[in-house]
């Protein structure tokens, strides 16, 4: 494969996508139905809908003229299972198997739309297309880009939506140091949680000489709610493999892992098959494009545990050994992966690459705000109309993506806080309703971006049980290895369960702050450390509920069930 | 060499760059606290107990794994790093049962001295164990070890010495978070594994999790029955450590308090196991001598240390044939103590309660083996390592400062030079040398001492010319060492003639069985008693040992003699690579 040969493919390719990419069909399929694929649309009931689909249009004869897809996630969850019908933008929201024969007749066949099937907001107002939908309006798609519009399968697809240009660009015209410098320029940063700078990382790895580096995707989603990660290797996998190629010539790697949480079986089945089409295509493998670079990516499977998202655990599961950090330094940029130089990012930094790369970085540089640049995938979760997984520009307001992209608060409850960061994070309390959501605001807050989980909670949430949720996730997740987190996460989780039985004292409540303190600043890695931090946040904000579970036996928002009845004051004798 | 400027509580200081914050604070004479940390096998950081403040650092660094860089400020005793110290001391106690007074590690723990020195008066969390700890799961199947997952720490030290020290790694970590536990693999109980009873993990155990299982209450009892003969015999390696329990420095040759105080317990006879090594040099050096001769079966490779044995047995099957005859000299002395010493002494053998003060865990394995019966019961009955018979001692209320030094009993207690040094890496080959070369060469050698063998690197080598023909020979010590040898043998690069195999770093006198703590620095001490018991002694050569001149005359006849090798020589069995079930045989089809 050369360049002149991967451009012809891609300008028959564009045309086979003529109809998606607004340009109207040049081919013999008139129209495009996309099913989503995603997660929330699978728990929803999308296989039956597409499997439906897929009858009825073989039944009528339609399969001729029009093309059946489905696809990777579109990100609004709540509304699914979803039907998107091409040209149009037609966006068909919670498709039952029953409605499939409806939009075949009226829409397809004969261009009638079926209205009430279509996004209604919350002023009535009747939104048929993604474009007019409040969901997606304030949304700009840069790491999903590809998700949800085309088939994540196709190598053809993927080369029809400038697949591969930037991997082209930075091959045939750009020098290695190059290509970092774009990246640091853009201000990427690490989307997995901690937020480091992505070219600052490449650089480290850049300069470590060494006789072999590798590049690897850290696919190891495992924060309760999060699964843009998914959705991505899912939707779009060539896109991670091409920016994963862009790095291993940036920075003198020639072989690549990607490791992939077992949980992730439809993640896992689509990176091979693009790894495969790769391969196939002279994408991966010997002398890329002729340009006598060589690159490969072979597909490692998580087995589940949380810890292994951690770098230097994930590192030692590919080796074979036990999930376990170790402490750093050595980083891995120095001696990572069998002890060779090793970048790892996560799977939606690796999605940030190409457009930086053919967009330039002033382009990504624009977006965002301060040292936040770009757009972050939040997975918008909690008591909100419409749940699902939003991109959107460093900066934006939570009242904004709350009120505008969510849809606000369900069953027309308040808002009281959002937990960000999930079990890593902490909450931002209504006083900060209009806060900007970017790395340093919500650093300033007690909380973190952290991978994007935002869930959203009401009147009706306690906060107490909030934070015991989280802590019983990290402290069933501890690797075992620290002190601090192995048995200082399992004694604040003790004490958290007295206290949301009616069953703490003041004591607890001191010692669970001085506990919550040490196991930050003592815990071996990342994920010890900040095992504490949703106690730590509630108790910022919400102290007086910890007080009313501890002191008055009871909890005001009525969920935690205390069965301790509080004493009575002693009766004053006359 | 870089060096770097660091501060440290307010002292400056230029250290070599690279180094630990806790190898720096050493040379100011802080001794940071640890419990993990051991140099160079476990550098893990898990305990946490070393953490220290370093300025701009985020969180407290463990001092353990942070290198030091050119001014970095590190303060070790603020009151965050004492609270943050005692917080995570209070948290591991949590988890661990207070038995101190019912546990063998009583007033030798390293977390009891922490406790201690952090003035940890209360626990203010209820002891709450992962679900794999049960109240009984102590694990008592293995002849020489008992491990007690209660007591277990998690440092990963005994894991990070198994696998690095000797790779075998038959423990690990198993589960995840609040209910790991270090456990041998597939529920296995450690009895049943390819674990060798070397003991390594039990020496660096800070606490009592994994201990040697104690057989101090049936030598006890043998002791009291009248109707029983119990002689004793000692390993060479014994005799440098023994003081050591007592407050002495290591390598502090304790030979003659060591016969008082086993005369003292009631023991009928006091035998030395060098007589035994004196023995094993006459009979594998003409072992050595006739493989040499028959081109068959080279390199020989030692035998006197069991746990080297059961390494090959499951590792290095196919080398099971190059293995010395020779049993161990523990069984040697075992097996003549029931035959030779019992018809001199017209003792019926049945009467004889053998036992045996070693270095070594494994030695209980070894004597426990079905094949050791030369006189039809078996040749040792009790292997006692040195801490027990220490604790046998106490037990007694033996005053070692005031004892009186005595002499061995005759004749299976003379001995020579070489006998000693068998407790030492380099010791077998050294005393063989000794013997085989003024065999060989009908001359007496000018120097004894060959230092090429001495010392405490991995793997030695050395070439020594006998009527002109060259003799090359290699000295290892851990199994970790043995492996890179053995690969070699295997491969067939390797062109040596004889290779001594100890299991234990340093021999025998850094045993499983030896005196806690036993780290480099006391290896070397000990090391350094045993040359010098060597040369104190008035014969340093096997083959002039006039008991055991004496022996072949009266009894055995000459080396490889018939009645040696139904006494001193023995088998291997092919062992299962994970379990300690021997090897299953491929069944040959009929063709």
């Amino acid at each position: 494969m050369n360049t002149e040969v991967l451009n012809i493919i891609r300008e028959q390719s564009k045309k086979a996508l003529a109809a998606r990419l607004g340009e109207g069909s040049q081919d013999n399929f008139q129209k495009h139905v996309l099913v989503c694929g995603g997660t929330g649309c699978h728990s929803s009931g999308c296989q039956k809908v597409y499997d439906k689909m897929e009858e009825t249009l073989k039944a009528t004869g339609l399969d001729e003229s029009i093309k059946l897809i489905q696809t990777g996630c579109m990100g609004a969850c709540q509304l699914g299972p979803v039907v998107m019908v091409y040209p149009g933008e037609y966006h068909y929201c919670h498709v039952g198997e029953d409605d499939v024969s409806e939009i075949v007749e009226k829409h397809l066949k004969n261009d009638e739309l079926v209205e009430r099937l279509f996004y209604t907001n919350n002023d009535g107002e009747l939104q048929p297309t993604m474009s007019e939908m409040d969901f997606y309006r304030r949304q700009q798609k840069i790491a999903l880009r590809n998700c949800g519009k085309i088939d994540p399968t196709s190598f053809e697809e993927y080369l029809a939506v400038d697949g591969f240009k930037a991997l082209e660009k930075v091959l045939t015209s750009m020098k290695p140091q190059e290509v970092i410098d774009v990246i640091k320029a853009s201000g990427l940063r690490g989307r997995g949680g901690a937020g480091f700078p992505t070219g600052v990382k490449w650089q480290f790895m850049a300069d470590n000489e060494s006789d072999e580096k590798y590049v690897i995707c850290n696919g190891d989603e495992g924060d309760p709610g999060a699964f843009m990660d998914n959705a991505i290797l899912t939707g779009d996998p060539f896109s991670i493999i091409e920016a994963m190629t862009i790095c291993g010539y940036a920075t003198g790697a020639t072989k690549g892992y990607a490791y992939i949480r077992l949980e992730y079986p439809l993640a896992i089945k689509n990176f091979r098959l693009a790894l495969e089409a790769c391969r196939k295509n002279g994408l991966l493998g010997e002398n890329i494009l002729d340009s006598g670079f060589s690159f490969d990516i072979e597909v490692r499977e998580g087995a589940g545990a949380f810890v292994c998202g951690e770098e230097t655990a994930l590192m030692a599961s590919i080796e074979g050994k036990r999930g376990e950090p170790r402490p750093r330094p050595p980083f891995p940029a120095a001696s990572g992966l069998y002890g060779k130089p090793s970048n790892i990012n996560n799977v939606e930094t690796w999605a940030n690459v190409c457009p930086i790369i053919l967009n330039g970085p002033e382009w990504y540089a624009n977006i965002g705000v301060g040292k936040s640049k770009g757009t972050k995938v939040f997975a918008l979760a909690g008591k909100i109309v419409n749940a699902g997984l939003v991109e959107v520009p460093m900066g934006i307001s939570l009242k904004e993506v709350v009120e505008e992209i969510g849809g606000g608060i369900a069953d027309g409850k308040a808002f009281k806080a959002a937990q960000t960061g999930g079990p890593s994070g902490g909450c931002i309390p209504i006083d900060y309703y209009e806060t900007s959501l970017d790395y340093e605001t919500l650093a300033e807050l007690g909380s973190i971006v952290g991978s994007g989980g935002l869930i959203i909670t009401d009147e009706d949430t306690c906060m107490v049980d909030l934070a015991k949720f989280y802590l019983t996730f990290t402290q069933e997740e501890s690797c075992g290895k620290c002190t601090s987190c192995r048995i200082g996460t399992k004694r604040m989780l003790e004490i958290m369960d007295r206290i949301t039985k009616g069953l703490g004292t003041e004591e607890d409540l001191a010692l669970l702050e001085e506990l919550a303190y040490i196991v930050q600043q003592t815990a071996l890695c990342g994920l010890g450390q900040t095992a504490p931090n949703p106690i730590v946040s509630t108790l910022q904000y919400y102290r007086d509920e910890y007080l009313a579970h501890i002191i008055d036996k009871e909890c005001p928002a009525g969920v935690c069930d205390i069965k301790v009845k509080k004493k009575a004051a002693k009766k004053i004798t006359a | 060499m870089a060096t770097v400027t660091v501060t440290i509580d307010n002292r400056q200081i230029e250290v070599e760059q690279g180094i630990t914050i806790l190898e720096a604070a050493k040379k100011i004479g802080l001794k940071i606290p640890t419990l993990c940390h051991m140099r160079e096998i476990n550098e893990i950081g898990s305990c946490r107990i070393c953490i220290v403040e370093v300025q701009g650092a985020r969180t407290l660094q463990a001092a353990c794994v942070t290198p030091v860089y050119d001014g970095m400020v590190v303060r070790t005793n603020t009151e965050t790093v004492r609270q943050s110290r005692k917080m995570l001391l209070e948290l591991i106690l949590s988890t661990h049962p207070a038995e101190c007074l019912t546990c063998l590690r009583n007033t030798n723990c390293e977390l009891q001295t922490l406790a201690k020195s952090f003035g940890i008066d209360e626990i203010r969390f209820k002891r709450v164990t992962g679900k794999m700890v049960k109240e009984d799961s102590i694990d008592r199947s293995s002849p020489s070890l008992v491990r007690d997952p209660r007591k277990c720490v998690l440092c990963g030290r005994c894991v990070a010495v198994c696998e690095k020290v000797q790779g075998v790694k038959a423990i690990g970590s198993v589960n995840r978070g609040f209910d790991t536990v270090v456990a041998p693999p597939f529920d296995l109980e450690l009895g049943d594994t390819n674990c060798v009873n070397c003991g390594q993990c039990a020496l660096v155990c800070p606490t009592g999790a994994i201990t040697e299982k104690d057989d101090t209450a049936e030598v006890w009892a043998a002791l009291s029955d009248p109707t029983k003969h119990v002689v004793v015999q000692t390993a060479p390696a014994v005799r440098v450590a023994i003081a050591e329990e007592f407050g002495m420095e290591p390598g502090t040759l304790g030979t003659g308090k060591m016969v008082a105080a086993l005369r003292i317990l009631g023991f009928d006879k006091v035998f030395d196991t060098d007589f035994a090594a004196d023995l094993t040099i006459m009979e594998e050096g003409n072992e050595l001598l006739q493989r040499l001769e028959s081109k068959q079966n080279l390199p020989l490779i030692t035998s006197c240390s069991p746990g080297w044995i059961k390494y090959v047995e499951h590792f290095y099957p196919e080398l099971i044939s190059n293995l010395s005859t020779c049993k161990s000299p523990q069984q040697m002395l075992g097996a003549l103590i029931k035959t030779y010493y019992a018809e001199k002494e017209n003792i019926d053998p049945k009467d004889i309660v053998s036992v045996s003060i070693m270095p070594c865990t494994a030695k209980k394995f070894e004597s426990a083996r079905d094949e050791m019966n030369a006189s039809g019961y078996q040749d040792v009955d009790y292997v006692l390592t040195t801490r027990e018979f220490a604790r046998m001692c106490k037990a007694a209320g033996i005053d070692w400062d005031n004892l009186p030094e005595e002499e061995f009993d005759t004749p299976l207690g003379i001995s020579t030079g070489a006998g000693v040094i068998f407790g030492t890496t380099g010791g077998v080959m050294e005393a063989a040398l000794r013997t085989a070369y003024e065999l060989v060469t009908k001359e007496e050698l000018d120097s004894l001492e060959f230092t090429a063998v001495r010392g405490l690197e991995g793997v030695k080598e050395a070439e020594i010319e006998m009527n002109s023909v060259k003799l090359k020979v290699a000295v290892v010590h851990s199994l970790k060492n043995a492996k890179i040898v053995m690969d070699k043998v295997k491969e067939g690069t390797a062109d040596y003639a004889f290779i001594e195999v100890m299991a234990c770093p340093g021999g025998c006198i850094g045993g499983g069985g030896q005196p806690i703590p036993t780290d480099l620095n006391v290896r070397m001490k000990r090391v350094a008693g045993i040359y010098q018991a060597d040369e104190q002694l008035p014969i340093r050569k096997s083959h002039e040992n006039p008991a055991i001149q004496a022996l072949y005359e009266e009894y055995l006849g000459e080396p490889l003699s018939e009645k040696s090798h139904q006494l001193l020589h023995t088998e291997y069995v092919e062992r299962d690579l994970f379990t300690n079930a021997p090897a299953k045989k491929e069944e040959k089809t009929a063709i």
